[in-house]
C-alpha cells in the first residue's frame, strides 16, 4: 500500500476530526469522529465507506487555496484505488485494468475475438437458435469457469480487506443493514435526502444516485434473467430463445434498458463532474468500466431485437464476448467497488453498534 | 444614464445574502459586491456552524423550547449587561421565524455535532457548516436574479446631505462607479487589518492571529465613519480566544481551537503560570483566554498536560508536542527547562487528593497555597509522556461598527441616512458591547439582513 496516499488521507482526516461540520452527510464522518488516531486499517475502511458524494468538499472551509488544502473525496478515492489494487488476486491484473480503460477495452475485444475464432474452429453446432451458433455445452464450458474464478478471486480479496480493517465476526443484522444502505444508496442521499453534489458543483441532485441504481438494479435484473433461463433450461427442458412473456425476457428487457440507460447517464454525469475530486489516475479505467456495463446491456437488447436477422451470429459473439470479459475482469475493474463497499458497510454497521 | 441596479449590497456573507434575497423577493434589482474571490466568498460566515434560535416548541433540529427570556438572560450573562435590550430582543424574537425561512432558501440542518450536545436545544447546526449555508444562499439568490461580482472591492461610498449618492469599487485593474437607489453595508468588521488592530490595541496586536477571513479589512466601515456616519462599539474590544499557536495567520477557523486548558497548566514564555486554568468549564472560559495570553510577553502561552489528560478533550488540528521528560518538552517548546520543572514541581506539590476528579463538571479538585490557584481539575502533572501546545490570541471579530436603529438604518447625528442600511458583523456592536454567545452572530446577521433588505427594497421600489 502506498504510504504517502494513506498519510495524506490521515492528515486530512485529522483536520476533519477537529472540525466535524460535515457529520450529517454520510457514514464516513460519524465513524471518523469516533476515532482519535487513525491506523492504516482505519483509513482504508473510511476510504471504502466513502461514496464520493462530494458534499464535504463543497461545504469545506479548508479547500485550496487554503493552506490546509483539504480534498477528502480525492484523498479517500486514491486510498481506495490503491487498496483495491493491493487486495486483488492476482494483484498485477488489477494494476493493469483499474486505471486503464484502453486495457479494459482491449481485453474485452480479445474475448469477443476468441469467441468468433472459437465458433469458426468448432464450426456451427447442431442446436437451434443461439445454440446453432455455439452449442449449449460449449457455452457452459466457457461460462462456468469465467464466473467461478472471479468469485473465488473476489472472496480472497475480501478476506484480505476484512483482515486489514480488523473486521469482527459476521452477523446477519450487520449484513442486512449493509444491504439496506446499498439498496437505497443512503450514502448518496446527502443526509437530507436531496441527493449528492456531483455534476454541478455544490448543487444537490438525485441524478447520480438514480443513475447508479438504474445500472445496479438493471444488472441484477439481467442476472436474474440469466438465472431463470438456466432454471428453465435444466429444470423444465425449455431452451432459448424465449418469448416475450417468459421470465428471462420480462426480467432481461427492463434490466438491459435500465443498465444501458443508466450507464449512458453515469458517463454524462461523470464528464460534467470535477475530476479533481476523484481518483484521477483511475478515470480512464472508470469510464471504460461504465462503457463496458452499458455495452453488455445494449448488446443483449440488440440480440433480442435482431435475433431473427442475419446479424444474430455477430451480435451473439459480441454479447457473449463482452459478458465473459466483464466477468473475468470483475475482480480487477471498478466492478470490485461493489464488493468492497458492501464489506465496508458491514464493517461500519459493526462499528456503529459498538459506538452506541 | 439608467442604473442597472436598485440596490447594491456590499459584502458576501450571511447578512449580505439575507438582505439581497429579501430585496430581490420584493422585486428590487440587486447587486452583491463581494471583495473575496469565489473560492473565499462568504466572509466569516464560512467558518460559522450554527444559528441560535428562540423557539416555543420543537423546531427543525431543535428540541424542547427556548424562550425569549431565557435567550435574553443567556445573552446578558456573557455580555455582562452590555447589551442593547431593544435590538437584542428584536433579534431574539425574530429568530424563530427565521429558521423555516432559512430552510425555504436551501439551508439544511443537522443534529447537534458530537462534542456539542450542550447546544442541542438552543443552536441549530448547519449541515456542512457555514459554507454549506453560504453556497445554498448564493444558489437561491442567483435564482432570484441577484447579480454577484467577486473580487469586487468597494473603495468609497459617497455620502452627501445624509444620502448615499454613489459608490466606487475596484475589480482587477478597473474601477467602476454605481449610483444605486439604496445601499446595504454587510461587509463585516476590521479585524483583518492588523494595522488598525494595532492602533486600537497597541503593538501587541501584530502578534494576534485572525481566525476568520482576511477580507474583513473594514475599508467601507472606515470610509463611512470618516464621513460622519454614526459609530458604535469600543474600538479596543474584540472577541479573542486562545487558539493553537501554530494556526495560520488567517482563516484557521474552528479547527485551531484548543480545549485542553482546564486539564493543563498554562505558562508564559518564562515558564510562569499566570491564571487559574480551572476557573470554570471551558465553554464559559475560552473567550477570556485570548486576552490573558495577549497580556503575556510576546503574546504567547504554553499549555502543558501529561498522559492522563490527553484523551479528555476534542482533538485539535495539530498534534501536541510530545516528550518523555519535562526538560525535553521545555527544550522542544523553547521554554527554560529548569524554570518549567520548578513551576510544575510547585504546582504538583500544591495538588491534594484528586480521587474525585471529574472532567465534565466542576469537581472542586483544587490546589492549595499557590498563586494563582487552580480551582478545579487540579491533578499533578507526573505521568510521561508529557504534551504541550502553544497558545496565541485568535481574533474572531471586532465590536466597533455602524450604529443602526430597529430598521437597520444608519444615521448621521440624529438624522437617518436616507438610503443606507447595515447588517451583520458591521453593526453587531449596536447590540453587543462585549462578550459573545455562540450562534448569536448568525442570528443578528439573518434578522438584520432581512430587515435591511426589506427596508432598502421598500425605499427603492
Amino acid at each position: 500500500m502506498q504510504i504517502d496516499l494513506i498519510q495524506e488521507a490521515r492528515r486530512q482526516a485529522e483536520i476533519c476530526n477537529a472540525c466535524r461540520y460535515c457529520e450529517g452527510y454520510c457514514a464516513v464522518f460519524p465513524s471518523l469522529h469516533d476515532l482519535r488516531a487513525f491506523s492504516d486499517g482505519d483509513i482504508t475502511q473510511l476510504a471504502n465507506l466513502c461514496h464520493n458524494c462530494r458534499g464535504c468538499y463543497y461545504a469545506c472551509q479548508y479547500t485550496a487555496p487554503h493552506e490546509f488544502d483539504l480534498n477528502l473525496p480525492a484523498a479517500l478515492a486514491n486510498v481506495r484505488q490503491d487498496a483495491w489494487e493491493k487486495f486483488a488476486f492476482p494483484s498485477a491484473f488489477a494494476r493493469q485494468f483499474q486505471k486503464n480503460g484502453m486495457a479494459l477495452a482491449a481485453a474485452v475485444t480479445l474475448c469477443i475475438a476468441l469467441f468468433l475464432a472459437f465458433a469458426k474452429w468448432i464450426g456451427t453446432g447442431d442446436g437451434e437458435g443461439f445454440y446453432a451458433i455455439l452449442s449449449h455445452n460449449a457455452m457452459v464450458a466457457i461460462f462456468t469457469p469465467a464466473f467461478l474464478f472471479p468469485l473465488a478471486s473476489i472472496a480472497i480479496s475480501l478476506r484480505r480487506y476484512w483482515k486489514a480493517v480488523d473486521g469482527g465476526r459476521l452477523r446477519v443484522v450487520h449484513i442486512i443493514r449493509a444491504f439496506g444502505a446499498a439498496a437505497t444508496m443512503r450514502n448518496l442521499s446527502g443526509g437530507h435526502g436531496e441527493g449528492c453534489n456531483f455534476e454541478d458543483e455544490d448543487r444537490f441532485t438525485q441524478a447520480r444516485r438514480v443513475a447508479h441504481q438504474c445500472v445496479l438494479y438493471g444488472f441484477l435484473l439481467c442476472f436474474a434473467s440469466t438465472s431463470t433461463g438456466t432454471i428453465l433450461h435444466y429444470g423444465f427442458g425449455l431452451q432459448a430463445p424465449y418469448g416475450f412473456w417468459s421470465l428471462p425476457k420480462l426480467l432481461g428487457i427492463p434490466g438491459g434498458l435500465a443498465m444501458t440507460f443508466g450507464a449512458v447517464w453515469l458517463i454524462d454525469l461523470k464528464r460534467k463532474a470535477d475530476p479533481k475530486l476523484g481518483a484521477n489516475s483511475a478515470r480512464s479505467g472508470e469510464f471504460g468500466f461504465i462503457a463496458l456495463l452499458g455495452f453488455v446491456g445494449f448488446s443483449g437488447l440488440a440480440l433480442y431485437a435482431l435475433g431473427s436477422t442475419p446479424l444474430m451470429p455477430v451480435l451473439l459473439h459480441l454479447h457473449l464476448g463482452s459478458v465473459v470479459g466483464f466477468f473475468l475482469l470483475m475482480p480487477y475493474s471498478k466492478m470490485a467497488h461493489g464488493f468492497y463497499r458492501l464489506a465496508a458497510l458491514v464493517r461500519d454497521s459493526q462499528r456503529s453498534q459498538i459506538r452506541q | 444614464m439608467a442604473q442597472p441596479y436598485d440596490i447594491v449590497v456590499i459584502g458576501g456573507g450571511n447578512a449580505a445574502l439575507c438582505a439581497a434575497m429579501t430585496a430581490a423577493e420584493e422585486g428590487a434589482r440587486v447587486l452583491i459586491l463581494e471583495a473575496a474571490p469565489k473560492s473565499y466568498r462568504g466572509g466569516n460566515s464560512r467558518h460559522t456552524r450554527n444559528f441560535r434560535c428562540m423557539h416555543t416548541g420543537p423546531l427543525g433540529p431543535l428540541v424542547d423550547s427556548y424562550s425569549e427570556e431565557e435567550y435574553f438572560t443567556d445573552l446578558m450573562k456573557v455580555t455582562d449587561g452590555k447589551t442593547h435590550e431593544g435590538l437584542a430582543r428584536l433579534a431574539i424574537r425574530n429568530s424563530e421565524e427565521c429558521l423555516p425561512w432559512m430552510q425555504a432558501r436551501g439551508v439544511r440542518f443537522q443534529p447537534s455535532l458530537s462534542g456539542t450536545l450542550s447546544l442541542a436545544r438552543t443552536n441549530a447546526f448547519f449541515l456542512g457548516g457555514g459554507k454549506g449555508l453560504v453556497n445554498a444562499y448564493y444558489r437561491t439568490a442567483e435564482k432570484l436574479g441577484v447579480q454577484v461580482k467577486y473580487d469586487a472591492k468597494v473603495t468609497h461610498v459617497e455620502v452627501q446631505d445624509e444620502k448615499v449618492v454613489h459608490l466606487d469599487y475596484a475589480q482587477g485593474d478597473q474601477t467602476y462607479r454605481l449610483e444605486p437607489k439604496a445601499v446595504v453595508v454587510a461587509s463585516g468588521g476590521f479585524q483583518a487589518d492588523t494595522d488598525w488592530l494595532a492602533r486600537a490595541w497597541g503593538p501587541a496586536a501584530k502578534n494576534f492571529l485572525i481566525r476568520g477571513t482576511p477580507y474583513n479589512r473594514g475599508v467601507v466601515l472606515a470610509d463611512l465613519l470618516d464621513q460622519g456616519v454614526e459609530q458604535v462599539g469600543d474600538p479596543t474590544q474584540c472577541h479573542a480566544v486562545a487558539i493553537d499557536g501554530r494556526a495560520p495567520k488567517f482563516d484557521g477557523g474552528i479547527v485551531t481551537r484548543l480545549d485542553c486548558v482546564p486539564f493543563s497548566i498554562v505558562v508564559n514564555k518564562n515558564a510562569q503560570r499566570f491564571y487559574d486554568e480551572g476557573e470554570d468549564v471551558w465553554p464559559k472560559r475560552y473567550a477570556i483566554w485570548g486576552r490573558l495570553v495577549a497580556a503575556q510577553p510576546d503574546q504567547v502561552g504554553y499549555a502543558i498536560i501529561d498522559a492522563k489528560s490527553l484523551d479528555l478533550f476534542m482533538p485539535s488540528v495539530f498534534p501536541p508536542i510530545k516528550a518523555d521528560t519535562l526538560e525535553e518538552l521545555a527544550a522542544k517548546m523553547e521554554l527554560p527547562p529548569d524554570r518549567l520543572r520548578q513551576t510544575v514541581d510547585t504546582f504538583n506539590a500544591s495538588c491534594g487528593d484528586s480521587g474525585g476528579f471529574h472532567p465534565t463538571e466542576l469537581d472542586g479538585i483544587a490546589t492549595t497555597g499557590i498563586t494563582p490557584p487552580k480551582t478545579n481539575w487540579a491533578r499533578p502533572i507526573t505521568k510521561a509522556p508529557f504534551y504541550g501546545y502553544s497558545l496565541r490570541t485568535g481574533v474572531t471579530f471586532t465590536y466597533l461598527g455602524l450604529k443602526v436603529d430597529d430598521k437597520a438604518q444608519c444615521s448621521i447625528g440624529r438624522h437617518p441616512v436616507t438610503n443606507l442600511w447595515a447588517a451583520g458583523e458591521t453593526m453587531a456592536g449596536s447590540i453587543l458591547g462585549q462578550g459573545y454567545l455562540a450562534g448569536f452572530g448568525m442570528t443578528i446577521g439573518t434578522v438584520f439582513g432581512r430587515i435591511a433588505g426589506q427596508e432598502a427594497a421598500r425605499y427603492a421600489n
